[in-house]
C-alpha cells in the first residue's frame, strides 16, 4: 500500500472522516439522494430550503449519522448504490456499534461536498474501508448515549446498557429520541478518544453476519426508485450528444442542420467548447423532448477533423502490445527479483505461453446521462456517478468556476461496472446547460453511449517460467502491456516502481500473484497507443481480469507440462513464505489461506472424480484485486464442449470465497452470483473491436452478453472469518475465466488462450490438437 | 393526439404518432419506471403490457396503442404486490434493479401463459431480457417462487 494514496489504506478516509468527530449539535445539512423517490428535483429543492434542525432536535455525533427526537438514525452514505447494496451494509455496520433499533435506521445517499474527504465507490473499497470509521463512529454515539442516558435515569453510567435504540438500567429504560430531546450531548471525542475506542467482538454483533432486506430493493422492485436518467427539473429542455469520430482530438469543421430544421420540436445544434478538453468535437443537439433529440441528432450532419486514431484498429493495439513486450526496455517493475535472467540462461527446461483479451465494453444498461443546470450561483449536476472527487475538479476546469460552485446530486446508478467511476458525461452535460444558459437534461443513446465508453482495454500479457531441479519453480516472469486508465483519469493513483518509473495499479494487479516461484519478475507496459486511440476505463475488477486471465491459465499449463495435478502443483506454491506470509491487518495469513479456499472448493466440486466425455473440471484461484487487500477466492467450472461447433456449455460454477468478515450475507452472495456470471460473460460472450478509431458493436444487435440461458448451476461458499472484511464487488470476476479455459483443456486437451472464447478458436485449438 | 388506458386511467397525449410509447410514458406521462436501454427491443428493460402482453415500449409508436389498455410496472398490482414483486422482495433479487421492472413485467405474462415454468419455459421467454447485474439466478427462482404460491403450492 502507498501511504501516499488515500483510498488504499484506512489512514486516510479515517483521517479525513474524523475532522469533524465531535460531539456537536449542528445542523441536518441537505440531506437528498434517493430517499426522495418520485419527487421532481424542483420539488425537492424547495423541500430543502426547510429550516435545518435546532440542536434539541438531532444528535449528530458524527458527520456519518444523525438521530432526531423520534429516534430514527439517520446514516449518510457517500458510496454510490449501483446494485452492491452497499447503503445497508455501511448501515449495519453504524448499528451494530450504536446498538440502534434497526427499523428506525434510514439510509440518505448525500451529494459532493467536500466535508465527506475523499468519494468514491470502486475498487471493492467501500466495506473495507468504512469498516473502521463507522464502527467507532457508531460506539462513540453508543457511549455519548450511556452518559447522557445515565444522568437522565438518575444511575451511574456503569449499570447501563445500550440496547434495541435505548438505554436501559435494571428494570428502567430510556428511548435514543428522549435522551436527545432531554439531554446535554457535548461530549467531545479527540482522535485519541477515538483510536481507544474498541470495537464489538464478532460473538457480540447483532447486525453484521445477520440478514436484512436491503433498504435500496424495495424501490426497485415497485418502480418508484428514482435513478439519473430520471431526474427532471422544470423549464428543462433535451440534449443527444454527436459523438465524433474518434474519441481525441477531433475537430468540428462543419455542421450542417438542415434536414432537422423542419422537425417539430428541433431547438439546435452547437459545438462544445470544452476548456477541459474531455469531450472534444461534441457537438450538442438540443430539442423540447428526448425523441425530438434523438431524431434531430440523426438529421444533423457533422463535418469533423477526426484525430489520428480514425486509422487504429485493434489488430494495430495488439501488435503495438507485442512489440513493447518484445523489447526487453521499456515499463515498469512491480516486482524485481534479482537474478531471474541468471536463472532463465541456465534452465534446462522452460515453458513460456502468450495470453490475450479483446477489448469489451460496460454496457451499463441505463445509457449514460446527466441533467444540470445553474441554480442561484451553484450548478448542480443530476446523475449517477460512482467517483464525484475525481470529476468536480474537471468539472471546475470545463466551467470555469470553483468546485465550491459546483454540486453533484446522487441518484440510483443504473449499472456501473466501473463506466461511472468516469464522470466525463457529466461534463457534456454542464457544458451543454452552460452553452444554452437553461437546465438540459443530456441523454445518450445506446450506440453513444458505447461510442463514449470508457472500455476495458485490450492486453496481452507474456509469461515465462523456469523449472529447477524436481518440477521445482526457479522463476517467473511476467509482461503485461494494456491501456492505463489512471494515467488520464487519475494520474495521482499512479505508482512509482523501484527505479522511479510510473504504473497504473490497475492495470497490472494480480500479477504480483500470492504463489512462491524463486526469482519474480512482473513488468507493466503501457500501451500507449491504447490510450491514444480511446480512453481506457475502469471495468468490474479492472487489471485483475486480465492478469488472472494469464496468471491462472498459465498455472495449469505449467502444471500439466510438468505432469503435475494442476491443484497440487497450486498448493504446492501457495507455501506462505517471505513475501507471501501476508501482514496484519489485511493479508493475515498471506498465501495459506489462498491454499485454504482451493482446497475446499476443490473439495466441494468433486475435484479428480471421473467426468463424462468432453466434459471436464477446471479450477483457478486468485487474491481478488490487491495484494494490500486480498480477497481469497476459487474456482472449479464443469464445461461440456461441443467437438463439432465448438461451442461450450459451462454447467456449473464452484466458488469457495474468504472475504474476512462478511458483514451483510444475503448481499455478499448475491455480488459473488454477479460477479461471477459477469466473469462467464467476459469468458465466452463479451469481446468487440476497434475499427478505424471506433467499436465495432454499438449495441446488442452485435454485442453479445450473458443471458438467461447460459447461466449454469452455481454453488458459493464463504469460509468463516473474524479476519477484517474486504471487498466482495469484483473478485469473484476475476477466476472464472481462466477456471472455464482449463476446463475447456480437461475436457479435451485443447488450450484456448485468447478471450472471449469464441467457438472457432475452440475448434482451432481442436483441430491443433489431432 | 393519442388516446389509451393507461394503468386504468384513461390517457390523451400529445406526442406525435410516431413517438416511442417509452418516452410517451416516461416523460408527458411522468412514469419513470419503464426504462431506456438499448432502444432497439433487444434489452427487455422497457417492457410493459399492451392489451397483457408483453411489449417493447421503446420500438412501439404511440399511434399503434390508441385505445389499448397498456400496464407499466407502477400498474401491475394498486398495491405494489403482485406475487412476482412479493417473490422478488422475498429473494432480494435486484442489485442496480435498472432492469428489474421489465423484468417483472415480461415474467407477468410468462406466468399467465405458463402456470407452472420450467427452466426451459424460463429460458425461452426471459431470453430477451437483459440483467447486466447477472442476478438471472435469483430471477429465476422468483419466477418459480411466485409460481408456485400462485397456484396454492408455496407460502
Amino acid at each position: 500500500m502507498n501511504s501516499g494514496m488515500s483510498p488504499h489504506g484506512f489512514r486516510a478516509p479515517y483521517d479525513a472522516s474524523r475532522r469533524g468527530f465531535l460531539i456537536t449539535l449542528v445542523g441536518a445539512g441537505v440531506m437528498l439522494g434517493y430517499a426522495r423517490s418520485g419527487l421532481a428535483a424542483a420539488e425537492l429543492l424547495a423541500k430543502d430550503a426547510k429550516a435545518p434542525l435546532s440542536p434539541n432536535e438531532l444528535f449528530e455525533p458524527t458527520i456519518w449519522y444523525g438521530i432526531d427526537t423520534n429516534g430514527v438514525v439517520t446514516i449518510n452514505i457517500i458510496r454510490a448504490e449501483m446494485g452492491q447494496h452497499v447503503g445497508t451494509a455501511l448501515a449495519r455496520i453504524v448499528a451494530d456499534e450504536l446498538e440502534a433499533d434497526w427499523s428506525k435506521v434510514k439510509i440518505v445517499t448525500v451529494d459532493s461536498d467536500p466535508k465527506w474527504g475523499l468519494m468514491i465507490t470502486g475498487g471493492s473499497w467501500s466495506v473495507w474501508q468504512s469498516f473502521p470509521v463507522l464502527s467507532r463512529s457508531g460506539a462513540a454515539g453508543r457511549i455519548a448515549l450511556i452518559e447522557e442516558g445515565a444522568k437522565l435515569l438518575g444511575v451511574s453510567p456503569e449499570i447501563c446498557a445500550a440496547r434495541n435504540g435505548a438505554i436501559h438500567a435494571g428494570e428502567r429504560s430510556i428511548l435514543y429520541g428522549d435522551i436527545v430531546a432531554r439531554g446535554d450531548l457535548r461530549r467531545r471525542f479527540t482522535n485519541e478518544d477515538l483510536d481507544k475506542i474498541p470495537i464489538k467482538t464478532p460473538a457480540k454483533r447483532r447486525f453484521i453476519g445477520k440478514g436484512a432486506v436491503a433498504l435500496d430493493v424495495p424501490s426497485k422492485v415497485s418502480g418508484s426508485g428514482l435513478y439519473g436518467i430520471d431526474a427532471s427539473v422544470e423549464g428543462m429542455i433535451y440534449a443527444r450528444p454527436k459523438i465524433p469520430p474518434t474519441r481525441h482530438d477531433s475537430k468540428v469543421i462543419s455542421i450542417d442542420d438542415s434536414a432537422a430544421r423542419h422537425m417539430p420540436g428541433y431547438i439546435k445544434s452547437v459545438p462544445l467548447d470544452d476548456p477541459s478538453g474531455t469531450v472534444p468535437g461534441w457537438v450538442m443537439v438540443y430539442a423540447d423532448s428526448f425523441t425530438a433529440a434523438n431524431r434531430a441528432a440523426d438529421l444533423v450532419k457533422v463535418q469533423w477533423q477526426p484525430g489520428p486514431s480514425a486509422k487504429v484498429s485493434e489488430r494495430d493495439l495488439q501488435q503495438r502490445a507485442a512489440d513493447l513486450i518484445a523489447d526487453p526496455n521499456g515499463g515498469s517493475l512491480l516486482v524485481d527479483d534479482p537474478g531471474v535472467d541468471a536463472v532463465f540462461a541456465s534452465a534446462k527446461r522452460k515453458i513460456e505461453r502468450t495470453y490475450t483479451t479483446a477489448t469489451a465494453m460496460h454496457f451499463a444498461l441505463e445509457p449514460i446521462n446527466a441533467l444540470a443546470f445553474e441554480k442561484s450561483g451553484i450548478f448542480e449536476i443530476h446523475t449517477g456517478n460512482q467517483w464525484q472527487s475525481a470529476i468536480l475538479p474537471v468539472l471546475a476546469k470545463a466551467l470555469g468556476r470553483n468546485q465550491d460552485k459546483i454540486v453533484m446530486r446522487s441518484y440510483l446508478l443504473g449499472g456501473a461496472f466501473g463506466r461511472r467511476l468516469y464522470g466525463d458525461y457529466a461534463v457534456g452535460a454542464a457544458l451543454a446547460a452552460k452553452t444554452v444558459g437553461t437546465p438540459v437534461k443530456m441523454i445518450c443513446t445506446r450506440s453513444d453511449d458505447m461510442r463514449f465508453d470508457c472500455p476495458r482495454s485490450a492486453s496481452m500479457q507474456t509469461l515465462r517460467l523456469a523449472w529447477g531441479y524436481d518440477h521445482r519453480v526457479a522463476a517467473m516472469d511476467h509482461h503485461a502491456a494494456a491501456g492505463w486508465p489512471s494515467a488520464t483519469i487519475a494520474p495521482k493513483f499512479q505508482r512509482k516502481d523501484g527505479n522511479g518509473n510510473l504504473y497504473d495499479p490497475f492495470a497490472i494487479q494480480g500479477a504480483d500473484h500470492w504463489y512462491t516461484v524463486g526469482a519474480q519478475r512482473v513488468r507493466a507496459l503501457h500501451n500507449d497507443l491504447v490510450d491514444r486511440t480511446f480512453q481506457s476505463g475502469y471495468l468490474r475488477s479492472v487489471g485483475a481480469g486480465w492478469t488472472s486471465w494469464a496468471v491462472e491459465s498459465f498455472m495449469d499449463e505449467a502444471a500439466h507440462e510438468a505432469g503435475l495435478d494442476p491443484l497440487k502443483f497450486r498448493l504446492g506454491l501457495l507455501d506462505g513464505t517471505g513475501r507471501n506470509a501476508g501482514s496484519s491487518p489485511n493479508s493475515v495469513g498471506g498465501a495459506r489461506r489462498q491454499a485454504a479456499v482451493l482446497t475446499r472448493c476443490a473439495e466441494k466440486a468433486g475435484w479428480g472424480s471421473a467426468m463424462p466425455k468432453d466434459v471436464g473440471l477446471g479450477i483457478a484461484s486468485t487474491f481478488g484485486q490487491e495484494r494490500g487487500m486480498p480477497t481469497w477466492i476459487a474456482c472449479v467450472a464443469r464445461v461440456r464442449v461441443n467437438r463439432a461447433n465448438g461451442y461450450i456449455a459451462v454447467e456449473k460454477l464452484t466458488l469457495v470465497i474468504d472475504c474476512g468478515i462478511v458483514i451483510h450475507p444475503d448481499s455478499a452472495e448475491a455480488q459473488v452470483e454477479g460477479a461471477a456470471l459477469w466473469g462467464l460473460s467476459l469468458t465466452l460472450y463479451e469481446g468487440t473491436e476497434f475499427v478505424k478509431g471506433q467499436p465495432k458493436d454499438t449495441n446488442l444487435d452485435s454485442y453479445q452478453v450473458l443471458r438467461m440461458g447460459g447461466v449454469p448451476e452455481i454453488e458459493i461458499e464463504f469460509l468463516p472469518s473474524a479476519e477484517v472484511p474486504v471487498g466482495l464487488g469484483e473478485p469473484a470476476m476475476t477466476p472464472v475465466a481462466p477456471a472455464i479455459a482449463n476446463a475447456v483443456f480437461a475436457a479435451t486437451g485443447a488450450r484456448v488462450r485468447d478471450l472471449p472464447i469464441r467457438p472457432q478458436a475452440v475448434l482451432q485449438a481442436l483441430a491443433r490438437e489431432s | 393526439m393519442t388516446t389509451f388506458e393507461l394503468n386504468g386511467r384513461t390517457v390523451t397525449v400529445e406526442s406525435p404518432d410516431d413517438t416511442p410509447l417509452l418516452w410517451v410514458i416516461r416523460d408527458e406521462l411522468s412514469l419513470t419506471g419503464t426504462k431506456f436501454g438499448c432502444g432497439i427491443g433487444f434489452c427487455g428493460a422497457c417492457t410493459v403490457h399492451v392489451e397483457g402482453r408483453a411489449t417493447r415500449s421503446c420500438i412501439t409508436r404511440v399511434g399503434a396503442v390508441a385505445e389499448a389498455k397498456i400496464t407499466t410496472i407502477e400498474g401491475l398490482d394498486p398495491h405494489g404486490k403482485h406475487p412476482l414483486q412479493t417473490a422478488w422482495l422475498d429473494l432480494q433479487v435486484p442489485q442496480c434493479g435498472y432492469c428489474q421492472p421489465g423484468q417483472i413485467m415480461q415474467a407477468a405474462t410468462l406466468l399467465k401463459d405458463f402456470p407452472n415454468p420450467t427452466d426451459r419455459d424460463i429460458d425461452a421467454v426471459m431470453a430477451g431480457s437483459v440483467c447486466r447485474c447477472m442476478t438471472y439466478v435469483r430471477i429465476r427462482k422468483a419466477i418459480k417462487l411466485a409460481a408456485a404460491r400462485m397456484r396454492g403450492e408455496a407460502q
